[in-house]
């Protein structure tokens, strides 16, 4: 029921129910609770914000400051429908820009803008992490793969097909349990051996032991910082105090990168069996499982399983007699790609905007509520049930000595069968990408970003090199988030950093001035560079912003603002040069 | 455990406690690193890194503001990479905000050699001055997002929440709820954030008059109404109880 807006006064009544439920919570309920409001009202209209600031103990100026930070928090009306187009590189060389053209054509509005009538809202977003499905679209928060420009009635009838995983690989472990387009249910992931991991932790181990087999295994986090996950849970589990947290970073937002979505949407008890070994090794009572906003099925499906284990008694006290509680909350982000910095996203469940910390102090001595908190991303939880199954030992068997384990890779852009592919460790990317992608489409092979939006660029020199982490250090490779986004000879790099400069300055959150001002200043420069108007300094200024942002940012979002188009220049030096490549 | 760190700052060394800043530290020895955001009477965020150094072994610079020192730390203030960076930032500040009435960002610009032409045309963060009140005007177009007022209006000193941000990444800006006037919001008009204020964004009514070329008279005049209209509501609750 959608509450009638014309009137003039808004019917808070509507609200009084949800807000009571968070209310006692205080600040930490402030997203769930404009989510929530927002599901009632279509929009977060003044007194709507208002009564929230009331209940929660908020400061009016406060949760202004919220709202406007998220990106799916809006201030004013928008259509029943919206329609979310995205514009990363990966949707943008498939044509999203022409999606969004014709759109906006029918519906007769401009970006950003509702039709007259209340019934639509069409917006470019800056990665929906669909990027297998390129062009992507969400509407209604109804993922539709490889849309046609041409035909805007199965978009918007949503009658296009809806995005489901690809998934393949030289090995199935991680993805055991995924790409048959549907969730895996308690049933089905028990009897694949689910929850087989959890039982050895706790009838079999204590949590140190835990602790050590997860340092033994040589995991490192996957969401491209790659620090040893033994070592985090370490030293949370060796903090001081009682209360202690675990969260599972599922704010996946980085163009190129859409592997936890499949691991979440297809397979959602391995994460949530990692989260709960992990509470345990540590001593955590409590799980946050923060989902970026825009992954609304992913969220959905998550909901269910948790529900599923709570039945089977997988969540709740007293698990196995182990006396050993764990309870997991399910927290949707509201659009902000700086939430999947850890520190953020603390500050986003603190019901804040999200501003990443000064760090020291860390997550594991002061985390969330500044409590010693564990902090992993999706595909590395995914790696702790696998680990206590095949022991550290096994674990070991795949991949290298100094990259054990499994690897997803999310293939996109320019190639035959763009999709997610497990691979052990130490495959060349030549494998990856021929072999298990299909190869170059559309022309030769020119150029990859690697490892993500903060990645950099490989090129046909680097295909027969191993996809291990000490190998791509070797030749200055990030494994990042294991983004590998191919384009052909015909594309624009240009306008590819152009589009992963706006990105950046979408998304900067705008705390620390060289990120700030960079990001925007970067995008500026590139964006008069792809019109045809270079200037003999460019690529100087280009220069100095990057390292400046590299070297003096706050946060590894800035920090790595410029690193694609510091290596683009390395890669191709003539491509700001007035009569530079990339036509 | 000891209570006091010896470490190196251009090649001198020094001791101090534990805990001291590396900026604090740098003080002490009569280094001039440049900051901002950085009053010694509100928090710290490190926002501005105007003031960052090289750490040897630090993979990036630091901002001294608010890194602490460590044993055996060698510290470079400045070196063609903290120029670099300084001087970028302030190029790049002098682009999208009105310094013009920022003195000591002036001093900066021209010590660090800044040219923010060579960016060319590019977007600024100009917005109308704002005038919603007797005491004060804010003109966020000088406004170098230090959070200096935002920090004295919250919990570094006066507890009334009135404004905090809008908006985020180069958008961002001070502001009240739904941009509502400061008489509407909780503002008490205490003045404090007239006081961190280190440019001319935020500034008092009376001197912004002055400057606009009106007379004392003129301005006692023109802010008389307000002040009587303000007296007049705040006294209606007793004349009708």
């Amino acid at each position: 029921m959608t509450p009638d807006l014309s009137k003039a006064t808004v019917d808070l009544s509507l609200l009084d129910e949800t807000l009571e439920s968070f209310a006692r919570q205080g600040q930490t309920a402030l997203l769930p609770a404009l989510h929530a409001a927002q599901d009632i009202y279509g929009y977060l209209p003044k007194p709507v914000a208002a009564a929230i600031s009331n209940r929660l103990h908020v400061p009016l100026a406060d949760v202004y400051g919220v709202i406007d930070f998220y990106a799916m928090f809006y201030k004013e009306p928008v259509g029943r429908q919206i329609v979310l187009v995205c514009g990363d590189p990966a949707c943008s060389i498939k044509g999203s820009a022409y999606v969004l053209e014709k759109l906006c054509e029918t519906l007769d509005i401009e970006e950003g803008e509702m039709t007259p009538d209340g019934d639509w809202t069409v917006e470019r977003v800056p990665c929906l992490g669909l990027c297998e499905h390129a062009p992507a679209v969400l509407v209604n928060d109804v993922a539709l793969s490889r849309v046609d420009p041409q035909d805007h009635d199965s978009i918007m009838g949503m009658k296009a097909p809806q995005a489901r995983s690809i998934v393949d690989g030289d090995i199935r472990i991680l993805t055991k349990n995924c790409g048959a387009a549907e969730p895996t249910r308690i049933d089905a992931y028990l009897s694949g051996g689910g929850y087989e991991a959890l039982t050895k932790a706790l009838k079999e181990m204590t949590p140190v032991e835990v602790v050590e087999e997860i340092k033994a295994s040589g995991l490192v986090g996957r969401g491209g910082a790659a620090f040893p996950t033994g070592v985090k849970w370490e030293g949370a589990a060796n903090a001081a105090g009682d209360e202690k947290y675990v969260i599972c970073n599922a704010d996946e937002s980085e163009p190129g990168t859409f592997k936890d979505r499949v691991l979440l949407e297809d397979d959602p008890h391995s994460t949530l069996e990692g989260m709960i070994i992990s509470g345990y090794a540590i001593g955590a009572g409590k799980g946050y499982l923060y989902i970026r906003g825009e992954y609304q099925r992913a969220t959905v499906i998550l909901a269910e399983a948790i529900s599923e284990a709570e039945k089977a008694g997988y969540l709740g006290e007293n698990l196995m007699d182990s006396g050993f509680s764990f309870e997991i909350e399910l927290r949707r982000g509201a659009g902000a790609y700086i939430c999947g910095e850890e520190t953020a996203l603390f500050e986003s469940i603190e019901g804040k905007r999200g501003f990443p910390r000064i760090k020291p102090p860390f997550p594991t001595t002061h985390g969330l509520f500044g409590k010693p908190t564990v902090i992993n991303n999706v595909e590395t939880i995914c790696n702790v049930p696998v680990v206590l199954n095949t022991t550290a030992i096994g674990y070991r068997s795949l991949g290298t000595e100094n990259s054990p384990g499994p690897k997803l890779f999310c293939l996109s852009g320019d190639v035959a069968r763009p999709g997610l592919y497990e691979v052990p460790f130490g495959v060349t990317l030549r494998h990856v990408l021929d072999d298990l992608a299909g190869g170059v489409t559309g022309g030769e092979l020119q150029g990859m970003l690697f490892g993500g939006a903060a990645g950099a660029f490989a090129t046909a020199e680097h295909l027969d090199t191993k996809m291990t982490f000490e190998d791509l250090r070797e030749v200055g490779l990030p494994l990042g988030s294991g983004v590998v986004m191919v384009f052909n000879e015909k594309r624009d790099i240009r306008r590819v950093l152009e589009e992963l400069a706006m990105f950046f300055a979408d998304e900067s959150c705008g705390k620390c001035y060289p990120c700030q001002i960079g990001t925007q200043r970067q995008h500026e420069v590139l964006t008069r560079i792809v019109a045809g108007n270079v200037r003999a300094g460019d690529s100087e200024i280009l220069t100095d912003i990057g390292w400046t942002m590299t070297d003096a940012s706050l946060c590894g979002l800035g920090q790595t603002a410029a690193t694609a188009v510091l290596s683009a220049m390395e890669t191709w030096p003539d491509l700001f040069s007035e009569n530079g490549a990339g036509d | 455990m000891t209570s006091e760190v010896t470490l190196t700052i251009d090649g001198q060394e020094i001791t101090v406690p534990t805990g001291t800043t590396i900026l604090q530290a740098a003080e002490q020895l009569d280094k001039d690193i440049p900051t901002i955001c950085y009053h010694e009477h509100t928090s710290s965020f490190g926002l501005c890194r105007l003031c960052v150094v090289e750490v040897e072994g630090a993979r990036v610079l630091l901002a001294s503001c608010v890194a602490q020192v460590g044993n055996d730390m060698v510290v470079n203030t400045r070196n063609e990479r903290v120029e670099r960076s300084r001087r970028t930032i302030l190029e790049m500040l002098d682009s999208a905000v009105d310094l013009s009435e920022a003195p000591e960002i002036q001093e900066q610009l021209s010590d660090y050699a800044a040219n923010a032409s060579r960016f060319g045309e590019v977007k600024k963060r100009a917005m109308p001055v704002i005038d919603d009140n007797p005491m004060f005007i804010r003109d966020y177009s000088q406004c170098v997002l230090c959070w200096r007022c935002v920090q004295v209006c919250a919990d570094d000193a006066q507890f009334t929440f009135a404004i905090n941000f809008s908006g985020r990444g180069f958008e961002t800006s001070i502001d009240t709820f739904f941009n509502q006037s400061l008489t509407d919001s909780t503002c008490v008009f205490c003045g404090q954030c007239v006081g961190v204020c280190p440019t001319g964004a935020l500034k008092p009514k009376r001197e912004h008059l002055l400057e606009q070329g009106h007379t004392p008279d003129e301005i006692m005049q023109l802010t008389r109404t307000k002040r009587r209209k303000k007296k007049r509501r705040q006294e209606r609750p007793y004349q009708t109880g």
